[in-house]
């Protein structure tokens, strides 16, 4: 099996006197979609904001492509280089243009021309259904147009490994579609995805892997049809009962 | 339109015509109160003739123009100086990791200390104190040293105005920016910075103000300024039009900053898509 794009070994992350990640074990293999579930407060936004090194560990390590970047020496900078994060609630940049949001990191951290950069980004959103949309603000599109453009954004300087968190959670039902559909299209294209989300149904039609994460461990890991379908853990369950219950499966 | 309709509009013209008119109505019996009171106070034949004489007012006119043309070209180079001292010290200020605990300590004390400062007593310390240590290359000219102390003392308050904008946008933008491998300073000026100071333009724009009118304190130090202009020539003709005179310039000279603030929310506003 090849050597894992992401690998966290031991990952603890603590808050004040609450550990919300307690030792933590993954590894996301190339052109692998792996899924994180479990229930709001379990890690699963903590362990990508830590993957992403936008938070220290307390403990353990982060591996890209064997490199250990959670390292102090290491520079945290040059290691998000090769990742692409996007967030729950779009964090776009409220006074640049939808252009400049997506041609920011190419133009001032990976050093590309202003006209190469502005002739990908059109691609890109091209490819996001927002070809139309280059010059507008952030606020004037809705939220599945804003999410969709923070997707081109992260895929703009062509990032190694992708991290979702809970994209859809912000979203309107009848706008979760467009943007879980683009995710679909990541996947089939090859991408290496790791993403947090409560959209059971996409998660086993999508994932490869699906791994629950419960009070800070992971407590399960697994394909989607094992995981979801036959969970060995009484919480795995529970939460899927939950789940279930709500109409969500 | 339906006669329901008809009749509702009907009956809101009648309420805004019924409340123009007492507004006027309420306006002419006030400004009429205030114009007869001050008439008739026993003493206003002598302020109207010491304070409010046009004679004098357009004589010394000129010589007071002139003193406001050193004020304007004071707060120009003062502003500039002032905006790059303050966005460096609250940059400083915002600094986090235990390397930068001294210049943020510096930067932190600096603020008390010339936020607490009376501005009249730096300009004397400046303006006085430092030519008297007879050093090298210290200057004594008045302009300058007033200056000086204006822009010392103002730095402090917009690094305030300035590190409250900073504090103000909110740590998602900050994750997003490092999330695409932007480091520490390109996410400062690209990113937290032009949020920052859009929110605070007004603010700015009121110290601005506050600094038009103490361009007007370096008088103090002996420089020939509006104030100063307007002091000469009261003293020659035992008059203090010359006062109002300078007064009602530095009014003028404050309202294009105003209405500039209002374009620059306006058209911010417009751009950003209404919130």
């Amino acid at each position: 099996m090849s050597q894992a794009v992401l690998s966290v070994r031991g990952m603890v992350k603590r808050y004040g006197g609450t550990t919300v990640l307690d030792g933590i074990d993954l590894d996301v293999r190339e052109h692998e979609v792996v899924v994180l579930i479990g229930s709001s407060g379990s890690g699963k936004s903590t362990l990508l904001r830590c993957a992403n090194l936008l938070e220290e560990l307390d403990d353990g390590q982060v591996l890209l492509d064997g490199v250990d970047v959670s390292d102090p020496r290491v520079d945290a900078d040059v290691a998000r280089r090769s990742m692409g994060v996007v967030f729950q609630a779009f964090n776009l940049f409220p006074h640049m243009s939808v252009l400049e949001n997506v041609t920011l990191a190419p133009r001032v951290v990976h050093g590309v021309p202003r006209e190469v950069a502005n002739d990908r980004a059109r691609d890109l959103l091209a490819r996001v259904g927002l070809a139309d949309k280059a010059g507008a603000y952030p606020d004037r599109l809705s939220g599945g147009q804003q999410q969709r453009v923070a997707i081109a954004r992260a895929l703009a300087y062509d990032p190694r490994l992708l991290l979702f968190d809970e994209i859809t959670s912000a979203l309107d039902p009848e706008l979760v579609g467009e943007v879980l559909a683009l995710v679909r299209e990541l996947a089939g294209q090859g991408r290496t995805i790791l993403m947090a989300t409560h959209e059971m149904g996409f998660a086993k039609q999508v994932a490869d892997r699906v791994c629950f994460l419960d009070g800070g461990k992971l407590l399960e890991s697994g394909p989607p049809e094992q995981v979801l379908g036959e969970p060995v853990h009484p919480r795995t369950r529970q939460f899927l009962g939950r789940i279930i219950d709500a109409g969500r499966l | 339109m339906s006669d329901l309709q008809r009749e509702r509009l009907a009956y809101k013209r009648s309420r805004s015509r019924r409340s123009t008119a007492v507004a006027l109505l309420s306006t002419v019996v006030f400004a009429a109160v205030l114009w007869f009171s001050v008439r008739r106070a026993p003493g206003w034949p002598r302020v109207r003739q010491s304070f409010f004489n046009l004679d004098t007012a357009w004589r010394t006119l000129p010589a007071v123009l002139d003193g406001l043309w050193l004020n304007v070209r004071v707060l120009v180079v003062a502003e500039v100086a002032i905006l790059v001292l303050a966005l460096w010290i609250a940059a400083v200020r915002t600094l986090r990791g235990s390397v930068w605990f001294p210049l943020r300590a510096l930067a932190t004390g600096y603020v008390d200390l010339f936020r607490g400062l009376p501005l009249i007593i730096c300009l004397y310390l400046v303006g006085f104190g430092l030519p008297g240590l007879r050093l090298s290359g210290v200057p004594n000219d008045p302009v300058l040293l007033g200056g000086i102390a204006l822009v010392l003392i103002y730095s402090a308050y917009v690094a305030e105005v300035f590190r409250a904008g900073i504090e103000s946008v909110h740590p998602s933008q900050l994750a997003a920016a490092r999330s695409l491998g932007l480091n520490h300073e390109k996410t400062m000026r690209l990113v937290v910075l032009p949020q920052a100071v859009r929110r605070v333009f007004p603010a700015l724009l009121n110290d601005f103000v506050a600094l038009q009118k103490d361009c007007g304190l370096i008088s103090v130090l002996g420089a020939v300024d509006a104030v100063r202009a307007a002091q000469i020539e009261s003293s020659t003709s035992y008059n203090f039009t010359p006062y109002v005179v300078a007064g009602l310039l530095f009014v003028l000279l404050a309202v294009p900053s105003g209405r500039l603030a209002d374009w620059v929310s306006r058209r911010a506003a417009r751009r950003e898509g209404a919130r």
